[in-house]
Protein backbone atom coordinates (compact mmCIF):
# COMPACT_ATOMS: atom_id res chain seq x y z
CA UNK A 1 0.00 0.00 0.00
CA UNK A 2 1.67 3.65 -0.93
CA UNK A 3 1.45 6.20 1.64
CA UNK A 4 -1.13 7.98 -0.22
CA UNK A 5 -3.63 5.55 -0.33
CA UNK A 6 -4.23 5.45 3.30
CA UNK A 7 -7.56 6.59 4.46
CA UNK A 8 -7.60 9.43 7.55
CA UNK A 9 -9.01 5.94 10.25
CA UNK A 10 -5.50 4.28 9.88
CA UNK A 11 -3.89 6.89 10.67
CA UNK A 12 -3.06 6.60 14.63
CA UNK A 13 -5.03 9.02 17.15
CA UNK A 14 -2.69 11.74 17.37
CA UNK A 15 -2.43 12.25 13.57
CA UNK A 16 -6.13 12.37 12.74
CA UNK A 17 -7.33 16.00 13.15
CA UNK A 18 -5.84 18.38 10.46
CA UNK A 19 -5.11 20.26 13.89
CA UNK A 20 -2.91 18.06 15.34
CA UNK A 21 -1.06 17.56 12.15
CA UNK A 22 -0.32 21.19 12.41
CA UNK A 23 0.34 21.11 16.40
CA UNK A 24 3.00 17.87 15.65
CA UNK A 25 5.00 19.75 12.51
CA UNK A 26 5.21 23.07 14.96
CA UNK A 27 6.70 21.13 17.44
CA UNK A 28 9.09 19.81 15.55
CA UNK A 29 9.28 23.40 14.23
CA UNK A 30 10.22 24.16 17.80
CA UNK A 31 12.66 21.80 18.89
CA UNK A 32 14.82 23.58 15.69
CA UNK A 33 14.54 26.67 17.79
CA UNK A 34 15.61 24.61 20.53
CA UNK A 35 18.39 22.73 18.91
CA UNK A 36 19.79 26.56 18.19
CA UNK A 37 19.53 27.47 21.73
CA UNK A 38 21.67 24.63 22.43
CA UNK A 39 23.73 25.32 19.72
CA UNK A 40 24.78 28.88 21.23
CA UNK A 41 25.42 27.64 24.97
CA UNK A 42 27.37 24.72 23.41
CA UNK A 43 29.37 27.49 21.34
CA UNK A 44 29.82 29.95 24.52
CA UNK A 45 31.39 26.67 26.41
CA UNK A 46 33.53 25.34 23.11
CA UNK A 47 34.93 28.77 23.57
CA UNK A 48 35.37 29.31 27.30
CA UNK A 49 36.34 25.38 27.91
CA UNK A 50 40.00 25.96 28.65
CA UNK A 51 39.50 29.39 31.15
CA UNK A 52 40.26 27.59 34.23
CA UNK A 53 41.48 31.33 35.98
CA UNK A 54 43.37 29.33 38.24
CA UNK A 55 40.25 27.23 39.73
CA UNK A 56 39.22 23.83 39.44
CA UNK A 57 39.97 22.07 35.88
CA UNK A 58 37.78 18.82 34.19
CA UNK A 59 39.76 15.99 35.24
CA UNK A 60 39.65 17.58 38.94
CA UNK A 61 36.02 17.67 39.16
CA UNK A 62 34.04 15.69 37.21
CA UNK A 63 33.00 11.97 38.44
CA UNK A 64 32.97 9.69 35.44
CA UNK A 65 31.20 6.82 37.52
CA UNK A 66 28.07 9.66 38.61
CA UNK A 67 28.04 11.02 35.04
CA UNK A 68 27.76 7.57 32.85
CA UNK A 69 25.18 6.50 35.75
CA UNK A 70 23.16 9.93 34.53
CA UNK A 71 23.29 9.02 31.08
CA UNK A 72 21.99 5.48 31.13
CA UNK A 73 19.19 6.65 33.49
CA UNK A 74 18.07 9.26 30.87
CA UNK A 75 19.03 7.21 27.63
CA UNK A 76 16.55 4.22 29.30
CA UNK A 77 13.72 7.04 29.77
CA UNK A 78 14.08 7.79 26.11
CA UNK A 79 13.33 4.11 25.62
CA UNK A 80 10.54 3.51 27.85
CA UNK A 81 9.15 7.04 26.66
CA UNK A 82 9.24 5.06 22.93
CA UNK A 83 7.01 2.24 24.32
CA UNK A 84 4.94 4.54 26.22
CA UNK A 85 3.95 5.83 22.74
CA UNK A 86 3.81 2.25 21.29
CA UNK A 87 1.41 1.20 23.63
CA UNK A 88 -0.33 4.32 22.73
CA UNK A 89 -0.95 2.91 19.63
CA UNK A 90 -2.02 0.03 20.35
CA UNK A 91 -4.76 1.27 22.20
CA UNK A 92 -3.57 0.74 25.33
CA UNK A 93 -4.52 2.93 27.91
CA UNK A 94 -2.77 1.10 31.27
CA UNK A 95 0.48 0.10 28.85
CA UNK A 96 0.71 3.86 28.33
CA UNK A 97 0.39 5.18 31.47
CA UNK A 98 2.84 1.98 33.24
CA UNK A 99 5.91 3.00 30.95
CA UNK A 100 5.14 7.04 31.16
CA UNK A 101 5.38 6.77 34.68
CA UNK A 102 8.26 4.14 34.75
CA UNK A 103 9.84 7.21 32.22
CA UNK A 104 9.33 10.13 34.59
CA UNK A 105 10.87 8.29 37.79
CA UNK A 106 13.83 7.46 35.67
CA UNK A 107 13.76 10.97 34.92
CA UNK A 108 13.61 12.26 38.47
CA UNK A 109 16.39 9.46 39.16
CA UNK A 110 18.58 11.50 36.52
CA UNK A 111 17.74 15.45 38.28
CA UNK A 112 18.23 13.90 41.66
CA UNK A 113 22.07 12.68 40.47
CA UNK A 114 22.68 16.25 38.80
CA UNK A 115 21.57 18.11 41.60
CA UNK A 116 24.25 16.07 43.79
CA UNK A 117 26.70 16.48 41.35
CA UNK A 118 25.93 20.39 41.52
CA UNK A 119 26.03 20.90 44.84
CA UNK A 120 29.59 18.32 45.18
CA UNK A 121 31.04 20.90 42.64
CA UNK A 122 29.84 23.66 44.78
CA UNK A 123 31.44 22.09 47.75
CA UNK A 124 34.46 21.70 46.17
CA UNK A 125 34.11 25.15 45.54
CA UNK A 126 33.84 25.25 42.33
CA UNK A 127 30.79 27.54 41.59
CA UNK A 128 29.51 29.25 38.49
CA UNK A 129 31.49 32.47 39.52
CA UNK A 130 35.01 30.89 39.58
CA UNK A 131 35.90 30.57 36.29
CA UNK A 132 34.58 31.02 32.62
CA UNK A 133 34.63 27.42 31.97
CA UNK A 134 32.78 26.93 35.30
CA UNK A 135 30.52 29.74 34.18
CA UNK A 136 29.16 28.34 30.46
CA UNK A 137 29.74 24.57 32.05
CA UNK A 138 26.99 25.30 34.49
CA UNK A 139 24.93 27.71 32.65
CA UNK A 140 24.77 24.62 29.38
CA UNK A 141 24.26 21.80 32.20
CA UNK A 142 21.34 23.76 33.86
CA UNK A 143 19.36 24.87 30.73
CA UNK A 144 19.44 20.86 29.44
CA UNK A 145 18.32 20.22 33.63
CA UNK A 146 16.07 23.07 33.79
CA UNK A 147 14.50 21.25 30.83
CA UNK A 148 13.92 18.01 32.07
CA UNK A 149 12.35 19.36 35.10
CA UNK A 150 9.73 21.37 32.99
CA UNK A 151 9.60 17.91 31.15
CA UNK A 152 8.39 16.17 34.11
CA UNK A 153 6.05 18.56 35.33
CA UNK A 154 4.53 19.06 31.57
CA UNK A 155 4.16 15.30 31.66
CA UNK A 156 2.58 14.78 34.89
CA UNK A 157 -0.19 17.08 33.51
CA UNK A 158 -0.69 14.96 30.26
CA UNK A 159 -0.58 12.08 32.43
CA UNK A 160 -3.48 13.58 34.74
CA UNK A 161 -5.53 14.53 31.27
CA UNK A 162 -5.15 11.11 30.39
CA UNK A 163 -6.65 9.96 33.49
CA UNK A 164 -9.39 12.30 33.41
CA UNK A 165 -10.39 11.81 29.50
CA UNK A 166 -8.46 8.75 28.54
CA UNK A 167 -7.48 8.16 25.22
CA UNK A 168 -9.15 10.52 22.66
CA UNK A 169 -6.90 12.45 19.33
CA UNK A 170 -6.61 15.15 21.69
CA UNK A 171 -4.84 13.53 24.48
CA UNK A 172 -3.13 10.91 22.48
CA UNK A 173 -1.54 14.54 20.57
CA UNK A 174 -0.38 15.24 23.65
CA UNK A 175 1.08 12.44 24.40
CA UNK A 176 2.74 11.93 21.58
CA UNK A 177 4.54 15.91 21.36
CA UNK A 178 5.58 15.46 25.18
CA UNK A 179 7.17 12.40 23.79
CA UNK A 180 8.75 14.23 21.23
CA UNK A 181 10.22 16.51 23.64
CA UNK A 182 11.60 14.02 26.28
CA UNK A 183 13.85 12.37 22.80
CA UNK A 184 14.91 15.51 22.17
CA UNK A 185 16.44 16.03 26.16
CA UNK A 186 17.79 12.84 25.43
CA UNK A 187 19.49 13.77 22.06
CA UNK A 188 20.59 16.95 23.87
CA UNK A 189 22.53 14.88 26.47
CA UNK A 190 24.42 12.67 23.96
CA UNK A 191 26.32 16.02 23.17
CA UNK A 192 26.48 17.67 26.38
CA UNK A 193 28.07 13.39 27.72
CA UNK A 194 30.25 13.71 24.77
CA UNK A 195 31.62 17.18 24.14
CA UNK A 196 31.32 18.13 27.77
CA UNK A 197 31.92 14.83 30.13
CA UNK A 198 34.04 12.93 27.55
CA UNK A 199 36.15 15.80 26.11
CA UNK A 200 36.64 16.99 29.44
CA UNK A 201 38.10 13.14 30.49
CA UNK A 202 40.59 13.72 27.20
CA UNK A 203 41.84 16.79 26.98
CA UNK B 1 0.57 -3.35 15.64
CA UNK B 2 2.86 -5.69 16.53
CA UNK B 3 3.01 -6.16 20.88
CA UNK B 4 6.58 -6.34 21.23
CA UNK B 5 8.10 -3.08 20.02
CA UNK B 6 11.02 -3.83 18.37
CA UNK B 7 12.34 -1.48 16.45
CA UNK B 8 12.44 0.46 20.33
CA UNK B 9 14.45 -2.20 21.79
CA UNK B 10 16.69 -2.10 18.34
CA UNK B 11 16.98 1.28 19.11
CA UNK B 12 18.09 1.07 23.14
CA UNK B 13 20.57 -1.55 22.07
CA UNK B 14 22.34 0.43 19.17
CA UNK B 15 22.49 3.74 21.59
CA UNK B 16 23.87 1.74 24.45
CA UNK B 17 26.34 0.01 22.56
CA UNK B 18 27.29 3.75 20.76
CA UNK B 19 27.42 5.31 24.59
CA UNK B 20 29.54 2.62 25.79
CA UNK B 21 31.81 2.86 22.74
CA UNK B 22 32.22 6.58 23.06
CA UNK B 23 32.92 5.91 26.67
CA UNK B 24 35.67 3.37 26.25
CA UNK B 25 37.25 5.45 22.75
CA UNK B 26 37.68 8.24 25.32
CA UNK B 27 38.36 7.10 28.59
CA UNK B 28 40.68 3.69 27.89
CA UNK B 29 42.79 4.58 24.45
CA UNK B 30 45.61 6.70 24.13
CA UNK B 31 44.72 8.13 20.38
CA UNK B 32 45.13 11.96 19.95
CA UNK B 33 42.72 13.98 21.22
CA UNK B 34 41.68 15.01 17.71
CA UNK B 35 41.04 11.82 16.48
CA UNK B 36 38.98 10.63 19.22
CA UNK B 37 37.33 14.23 19.16
CA UNK B 38 36.52 13.10 15.64
CA UNK B 39 35.56 9.47 16.61
CA UNK B 40 33.31 10.31 19.62
CA UNK B 41 31.44 13.21 17.78
CA UNK B 42 30.74 10.84 14.51
CA UNK B 43 29.00 7.99 17.44
CA UNK B 44 27.31 10.88 19.18
CA UNK B 45 25.74 12.35 15.66
CA UNK B 46 24.73 8.27 14.43
CA UNK B 47 22.93 8.00 17.71
CA UNK B 48 21.39 11.20 17.36
CA UNK B 49 20.01 9.94 14.08
CA UNK B 50 19.15 6.91 15.93
CA UNK B 51 16.75 8.07 18.05
CA UNK B 52 15.41 10.81 15.43
CA UNK B 53 14.62 7.99 13.27
CA UNK B 54 13.54 4.89 15.96
CA UNK B 55 12.27 6.92 18.49
CA UNK B 56 10.66 9.75 17.46
CA UNK B 57 9.16 8.84 14.28
CA UNK B 58 10.34 11.40 12.19
CA UNK B 59 9.85 9.32 8.79
CA UNK B 60 6.02 9.21 9.75
CA UNK B 61 3.30 11.44 9.05
CA UNK B 62 2.27 13.72 5.96
CA UNK B 63 4.66 16.53 7.02
CA UNK B 64 7.35 13.98 7.38
CA UNK B 65 9.83 15.96 4.54
CA UNK B 66 9.39 19.58 6.66
CA UNK B 67 10.35 17.77 9.65
CA UNK B 68 13.46 16.84 8.24
CA UNK B 69 13.80 20.04 6.01
CA UNK B 70 13.59 21.65 9.74
CA UNK B 71 15.70 19.63 11.73
CA UNK B 72 18.40 19.87 9.77
CA UNK B 73 18.24 23.71 8.89
CA UNK B 74 18.27 23.51 12.95
CA UNK B 75 21.62 21.90 12.34
CA UNK B 76 23.44 23.57 9.82
CA UNK B 77 22.47 26.00 12.03
CA UNK B 78 24.01 25.08 15.11
CA UNK B 79 27.38 24.24 13.41
CA UNK B 80 27.90 27.41 12.13
CA UNK B 81 27.02 28.76 15.74
CA UNK B 82 29.61 26.03 17.40
CA UNK B 83 32.45 25.78 14.82
CA UNK B 84 32.12 29.28 13.90
CA UNK B 85 32.03 30.68 17.51
CA UNK B 86 35.23 28.76 18.05
CA UNK B 87 36.95 29.80 14.59
CA UNK B 88 36.37 33.34 15.37
CA UNK B 89 37.55 33.20 18.96
CA UNK B 90 40.88 31.10 18.31
CA UNK B 91 42.43 34.14 16.79
CA UNK B 92 45.19 36.10 18.84
CA UNK B 93 44.91 33.77 21.57
CA UNK B 94 48.44 34.07 22.97
CA UNK B 95 47.49 35.39 26.69
CA UNK B 96 45.48 32.73 28.64
CA UNK B 97 42.87 34.01 31.16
Amino acid sequence: MSAKAYGTSSLPLEYQSEQSRMNILGFWIFLGAEIVLFATLFGVYGVLYERYAGGPTHQDIIMIREVMIQTMLLLTSSFTCGVAIHEMRRGSLKGLLTWLVITLLLGAGFLYMEINEFMHYVHEGATMQTSAFLSSFFVLLGTHGLHVTFGILWAIMVIIQLLQRGLTPVTARKTFIIGLYWHFLDVVWIFIFTFVYLKGMVS
Amino acid sequence: MSRFPIGHVLGFLFSLLLTFAAAGIALKTSLSFKTIMWIIGGLAVVQAGLQLTMFMHVNEGEDRHSQWINILYGVFLAVIIVAGSIWVMSFGGTHSH
